[in-house]
């Protein structure tokens, strides 16, 4: 079992005023399983995402990534969990705009101490996979949206972590493109990669092995979709 | 990491690093500037030996009302005398008496040449050393002879390439025989060494006059025992002119280490000075980098998110900005020594003086314009450190 959830509940304060986001989720993801949390804004999709990325912490409740309870890491501990266990792909892509590819995808490793030249080699091996080895000196700027995303995604593979969370990735793409990235996530998820997609488009979820439907931050529905 | 940031920013970060680059220019200048300095006054101080002292009327080193001075008695030939007698610590004593003359030799002549009618014991005193022929003797001084040692430069004018020894020069009225020519001595704050004629005290006395004022200098070969002969000589002095317990001394013990302490509390003010200005433009650059470093923080939101959610500790983002902040000071911190080496030089030249560069003032260049990044980086990376990455990555 690779992600435990049992009655996570995430409340927040805004001013004087207390919303609740997530309210007593209990779920389970097995690894190599491909999950689409789908929801409307405002259905507290967003906030599952971040606690399953360790990048917030829930208010009650547990979350048990890999047997390891993480509800109640600090900051550091979590930015490693983060920078081992959690590729992150984002709609926004996210990538850092005055450093090229290769230093966009080897970032993760740089922050876990890997020497220059194997974080180099490894840099290169993860662009390859995602066929864009031959711009690895390319700044963000000068790739089209779509090898953006494919630089984010080896930039999320680098690590070789336990779970990739796409958030929206297809959200800034066209249908094409898009496309093309639904197939990489496929492939990867064929080659054994347990994948988290958080979208608010039925086409894109129904892409996926199993989806999840999130509504005024509890589950309405969890159902195996047959693709 | 940290030079990317700063080369796609040249211009700002040049402009950010200006105070620090203007506060260690100045330093480095003045600092530059002093040791120059201080390698020229100590090596010319030097030329007085250390353990020396000088009896005079008046201190080299004057406080306070001139007039007390001026009314005091000179040194006389008696108290001389008497230090000769009594002062068992030194090892050499020689009276000095002083007047300008004019001198010549065939059709050459010279006005203003200062002869200093001294005895045989100059040459240890004063630390000079025959070049050719001989010095002073003991029989020289007593017989009061017509005989005279020549610095280098007068022996220059007077003889040209002609050999010296032996010669007759007329000095006042009087004609001399030269007996010797001293080494060059070289300047003494622009002052040459090397143009004066020494004569035997008694001759001198005799020829010129014996009630003019004198000094005494004496030499103690015993360094340790230095301030035990000032207390001997000043005791000596004390009885001879019947000085009363409750009066003040009326002669002066002059000593080479008083013009090197009046030298050194005139540049350390100056060197205050110059650190309180360098100072308030290390102030206003690190205040200026912090501000630069605070836009920058909220510039790259984004960018700390992504980091963040990669991976990067609350360290990292830290050492990240502080590092950045260190960098743009270091910047102006390297200029500033290099131009401010320029800068002390160009002074220096202008008093014909050289100056090395010194690793002092390039730590100190180093160590303030560090300091200066930490300071100033601080508190921004810290802000930095501590964003959330959701809100960063939200961030627009």
């Amino acid at each position: 079992m690779l992600i435990r959830i049992e009655n996570l509940t995430k409340i927040y304060q805004l001013g004087k005023v207390q919303v609740r986001a997530l309210n007593s989720i209990n779920l389970t993801i097995e690894k190599n399983e491909y999950v689409a949390i789908m929801g409307p804004s405002g259905s507290g999709k967003s906030t599952l995402m971040n606690i399953i990325g360790c990048l917030d912490v829930p208010t009650e409740g547990r979350y048990i990534l890999n047997d390891r309870d993480v509800s109640n890491l600090t900051d550091d501990e979590l930015a490693q969990i983060r920078n081992k266990e959690i590729g992150f792909v984002f709609q926004t892509f996210n990538l850092l705009p005055r450093a090229n590819a290769l230093h966009n995808v080897e970032l993760p490793l740089i922050y876990n101490g890997t020497p220059r030249a194997i974080r180099r080699q490894m840099a290169l091996e993860v662009l390859e996979k995602v066929g864009l080895a031959e711009r690895a000196s390319h700044r963000p700027s000068e790739l089209s949206g779509g090898q953006r995303q494919r630089v984010a995604i080896a930039r999320a593979l680098i690590n070789n972590p336990s779970l990739i969370l796409a958030d929206e990735p297809t959200g800034n793409l066209d249908s094409k493109t898009g496309e093309e990235i639904m197939q990489i996530l496929r492939d990867l998820n064929d080659a054994g990669n347990t994948i988290i997609l958080v979208t608010h488009e039925e086409h894109i979820a129904q892409r996926c092995k199993r989806i999840i439907r999130l509504l005024d931050g509890e589950i309405i529905k969890d159902e195996l979709n047959d693709i | 990491m940290a030079w990317q940031a700063l080369v796609s920013h040249k211009l700002r970060s040049f402009l950010t690093t200006l105070g620090i680059l203007i506060g260690v220019t100045t330093i480095i200048t003045i600092w530059t500037t002093i040791e120059g300095l201080n390698q020229y006054v100590f090596g010319q101080l030097s030329n007085i030996g250390a353990s020396t002292v000088y009896v005079q009327k008046y201190p080299w080193v004057i406080k306070g009302d001139f007039w007390k001075y001026r009314n005091r008695k000179n040194i006389t030939y008696k108290e001389y005398q008497a230090l000769v007698q009594y002062c068992t610590i030194a090892d050499h004593i020689s009276p000095e008496v002083f007047a300008p003359k004019k001198v010549s030799y065939k059709d050459r002549k010279f006005d203003n040449i200062f002869v200093i009618g001294t005895n045989e014991e100059y040459s240890f005193t004063a630390n000079v050393a025959p070049e050719i022929g001989r010095f002073l003797t003991e029989l020289d001084v007593r017989n009061k002879r017509y005989v005279c040692v020549l610095g280098r430069e007068v022996t220059d004018q007077l003889f040209e390439k002609e050999n010296p020894l032996g010669k007759r020069i007329r000095i006042g009225d009087k004609k001399y025989t030269v007996i010797g020519v001293l080494e060059k001595k070289g300047n003494f704050f622009g002052q040459s060494m090397d143009n004066f004629i020494i004569v035997p005290f008694g001759t001198f006395r005799r020829v010129y006059g014996g009630h003019r004022g004198m000094r005494v200098a004496l030499l103690t070969n015993k360094t340790e025992r230095l301030e035990e002969m000032k207390d001997q000589i000043r005791g000596i002095l004390r009885r001879v002119r019947k000085i009363s317990p409750a009066e003040e001394d009326d002669f002066a013990i002059n000593q080479q280490d008083m013009l090197t302490s009046l030298y050194k509390s005139l540049t350390s003010t100056l060197f205050a000075i110059v650190f309180v200005i360098g100072g308030i433009s290390l102030l206003v650059g690190g205040i200026g980098i912090m501000n630069i470093m605070l836009v920058s923080v909220a510039e790259r939101t984004r960018e700390i998110g992504i980091r963040k959610a990669i991976g990067a500790n609350r360290k990292n983002i830290l050492s990240q900005f502080l590092l950045e902040a260190i960098v743009i000071s270091s910047i102006g911190g390297v200029l500033g020594i290099i131009l401010g080496y320029f800068g002390g030089s160009a002074i220096l030249s202008q008093m014909d003086l050289t100056s090395g560069v010194s690793i002092t003032s390039i730590l100190i260049g180093f160590g303030f314009s560090t300091t200066v990044g930490v300071l100033a980086g601080f508190y921004p990376a810290y802000k930095a450190a501590g964003l959330s990455p959701i809100e960063s990555l939200r961030y627009e």
